[in-house]
């Protein structure tokens, strides 16, 4: 009793540190999405270049895709874009959301950096990143063969999130009947 | 004089600190809806610069909220209901005052059980102690109260 007396407040004590120490290592900026395991809410976006066909919610679904937030403004997407052209060139589904942006920005940008989407939508008033819980970019949804937001990465994606992450997501995503 | 000068510079400082984010052009023209407004994003936080509430920041993202909040005060939502709609985007993170839900039980009520396990230790603690005084008292044999009598007469004596 006496013994319990002592150890239970010493290891609460030691709960509470613990808790401090991996809260600590925690990054405050990535927010959870509210939108996993729920579907995409609908909209339709014009294109950034013109001829293109601009991207709707109805067209990422089929299979497993990347949906990826970026705009011409954007520092950390210039250092994500390499990355991304990588993986088109792999063959991974990848459509692209300029957010906040002016078409001829978001056109000039893919001009000199190249192109790694497929589709790509123009939201210059960001108001559907915002209907997507976008805090900032580069955002990327990974996103289910039926439409349904299963992962969001906060900040550029690094070939170690891919590899560790998003890969075995994609993996498992595509084994999902 | 060069000290004058930084505590004035200081002072014009503090002073701009005080200024709010919120640009004419996004006020209502109605002054109740406009305080309605107010009210609500001065307690919703910027997911951009985490630690200012949206009504403070100058944030583009912050902006688009401020203007969404009076969108929705326009098209005749509720406060909660303006709340919610940025709730559903940004998770419950945004709300400076967190609501009471399973997620934040321990928030709300870890205080209360901090007071009530300290409570019940200091409750044990007291007790124990107090046992052990009356078992002291009663431990006094016949004769040590004979000599304790003895000495404090004899001090009343002096």
């Amino acid at each position: 009793m006496r013994r319990a007396l002592f150890v239970l407040p010493a290891a609460l004590f030691c709960l509470v540190i613990a808790a401090f120490v991996v809260g600590l290592g925690r990054d405050p900026a990535k927010l959870p999405s509210t939108l996993i395991g729920k579907p995409l809410p609908a909209f339709s976006l014009p294109p950034v270049r013109p001829g293109d066909a601009g991207l709707k919610s109805s067209d990422l679904r089929g299979a497993p895709r990347l949906l990826n937030v970026f705009a011409s403004w954007c520092v950390s997407c210039r250092i994500e874009h390499p990355v991304l052209l990588d993986l088109a060139a792999k063959g991974v589904a990848l459509d692209g959301l300029d957010w906040k942006d002016a078409p001829a920005d978001g056109a000039g940008y893919l001009a000199a950096n190249g192109s790694p989407y497929g589709r790509i939508g123009n939201d210059a008033s960001g108001r559907v990143g915002i209907d997507l819980g976008v805090a900032g970019v580069p955002e990327t949804f990974v996103i289910d063969r039926r439409g349904r937001v299963r992962y969001k990465q906060v900040g550029p994606i690094d070939p170690r999130d891919w590899e560790l992450t998003i890969k075995p997501l994609m993996d498992r995503l595509r084994a999902e009947s | 004089m060069n000290r004058l000068a930084l505590v004035a510079t200081l002072g014009a400082l503090m002073l701009a600190g005080q200024a709010r984010a919120v640009m004419p052009d996004e006020q209502l023209a109605d002054p109740r809806l406009e305080a309605r407004a107010r009210a609500i994003t001065s307690q919703l936080r910027c997911v951009v610069c985490q630690n200012q509430t949206i009504d403070d920041s100058d944030a583009s993202l912050a902006r688009d909220l401020r203007i969404i909040v009076r969108e929705r005060l326009l098209a005749g939502d509720t406060d909660s209901q303006a709340r919610a709609y940025i709730v559903d985007r940004y998770g419950s993170f945004v709300l400076l005052k967190p609501p009471f839900e399973s997620q934040t039980l321990l928030l709300w009520l870890g205080p209360l059980l901090v007071l009530a396990t300290g409570g019940i230790g200091v409750g044990l603690y007291l007790r124990r102690r107090g046992y052990d005084s009356r078992a002291h008292e009663a431990a006094l044999s016949e004769a040590e109260r004979a000599e304790l009598r003895a000495l404090l007469d004899a001090d009343h004596g002096a």
